[in-house]
């Protein structure tokens, strides 16, 4: 049996029972909700079944739905005799449903607005998303580490592999680093691997790298979400702080 | 000065400025000409654009006046900037919204009504200069309190908050003034 399955991805546990109430064609003010409960058991089944992260937002969720499910089987005021009949263990759950959709409504309505950079522009516009002065994004680890691996997939691969000894030190790639970013600046995180031949030398780089971002004697942003990686220069470093800077992390080396 | 010539130049300043400007600021500059001129002229040189079908067109967004260009012709100014403009996602947009008509609000305050954690979220928000941190609540922990900045304003072509459009069911906007238990940020930073 071949079964098409469409899993649309779900913001959020509210959102996935909204999706429920609309293809039951139900009313969010009297969900049926063994029903709702069954059908939403069934999708957290799904997304775990191919391997979906099924945040814990849903699954507290799934155990509020069993909640109201007992409580509705019970006779009203059986159990609790002092909490007054009318409270329908659904009230909770409705109010927080219609709530969500309110935004998610309010979403909707922002996005029809003519929007800047997507439906006008203005004469300075930025092609992409506007980015303030202070608006330069920290790099992260994951990025660095994919800008390393697109360095070393790019060396080229020998069939036979030449043994020499590697002479240049992290700290020696740190004072030549600091010295090429006085003369130009910055540069792309690429240019840094330019006269790069090895393996070795490209893990070498990428260590003194951290080692000068670790002291702050260097910075590494992005303008923009995946742009490109740029470093430069901190202010203020002289060459004195700078070999003040290499000699601490070399000591630190040298102290393990 | 004639009516002609603070038109003319009316048209000049917008050209140049790079964020939207008040008339107030236009009194500044062009000082000596009735505030109440300007006004007409700027809204003079709105219809004008306007009437004439032209590819740019003056706007009263985030408080002041912008010449923005016209949405039909998006696809060619797209084309001609290259580039992709980062499209804004649902769980951005839906906390975007939250924040717009609840400000100022908390971060656990928004993950109780989209009933999801919102952390990458918000750094997204406020990197993008969207939103920002207005004061923080007086209760323990003393959290932030967010709102939106006329960057939002100017992302949505609104003029200002009161025109979000309005929502059935939705109650009042309640505006960053009504911040009876709240700390302002700069003394909130000093204990």
């Amino acid at each position: 049996m071949s079964t098409h399955v469409q899993l649309e991805i779900f913001e959020g546990p509210l959102d996935l029972l909204l999706h429920l109430i609309k293809k039951n064609e139900v009313s969010i003010t009297d969900i049926p909700i063994a029903t709702i409960t069954e059908q939403y058991l069934a999708t957290l089944e799904l997304m775990e079944s191919l391997s979906l992260d099924v945040a814990g937002e849903f699954l507290v969720m799934a155990a509020t739905l069993i909640h109201i499910k007992s409580r509705m089987l019970l006779p009203a005021g059986a159990d609790e005799p002092d909490e007054d009949e009318g409270v329908d263990p659904r009230d909770e759950l409705v109010r927080r449903l219609l709530e969500y959709q309110r935004f998610k409504e309010a979403a909707e309505q922002l996005e029809q607005r003519e929007m800047l950079t997507r439906d006008v522009f203005v004469r300075s516009a930025t092609p992409t998303e506007e980015v303030g002065p202070r608006g330069f994004r920290e790099v992260s680890v994951f990025e660095l580490l994919g800008a390393l691996k697109r360095v070393i997939d790019r060396l080229p691969k020998d069939s036979f592999h030449e043994v020499t000894l590697e002479k240049i030190t992290v700290r020696e790639k740190m004072t030549l680093l600091l010295d090429r970013l006085r003369a130009l600046g910055s540069i792309y995180f690429e240019a840094l691997f330019d006269e790069v031949k090895s393996r070795m030398e490209v893990v070498v780089t990428f260590l003194a790298m951290l080692e000068l971002v670790k002291v702050r004697a260097i910075r590494i942003y992005q303008e923009e979400m995946a742009g490109p990686i740029m470093i430069e220069a901190a202010a203020g470093m002289d060459e004195a702080a700078e070999n003040a800077v290499i000699d601490e992390a070399e000591e630190e080396q040298h102290g393990t | 000065m004639e009516r002609e010539e603070v038109k003319s130049i009316l048209e000049s300043l917008l050209f140049v400025a790079d964020a939207p400007q008040s008339s107030q600021r236009f009194s500044e500059v062009l000082d000596g000409v009735d505030k109440e001129l300007i006004r007409e002229v700027l809204n003079e040189l709105q219809s004008e654009l306007d009437a004439q079908n032209r590819g740019i067109r003056l706007v009263e967004v985030a408080g002041g006046y912008q010449l923005r260009t016209t949405k039909a012709n998006a696809d060619w100014v797209k084309k001609f900037l290259g580039g992709r403009p980062a499209r804004m996602g649902r769980a951005t947009l839906e906390t975007l919204a939250i924040i717009a008509y609840r400000q100022p609000i908390t971060k656990a305050e928004i993950e109780a009504i989209r009933g999801v954690d919102v952390d990458g979220v918000l750094t997204t928000l406020l990197d993008r200069s969207l939103i920002r941190a207005v004061a923080r609540k007086d209760v323990p922990g003393r959290p932030f309190l967010y709102g939106t900045t006329p960057e939002f304003l100017q992302l949505f072509n609104l003029k200002d908050l009161t025109h979000l459009p309005t929502l059935k069911e939705m109650e009042e906007i309640t505006l960053p003034e009504s911040a009876g238990e709240t700390i302002p940020l700069d003394q909130a930073e000093e204990s």
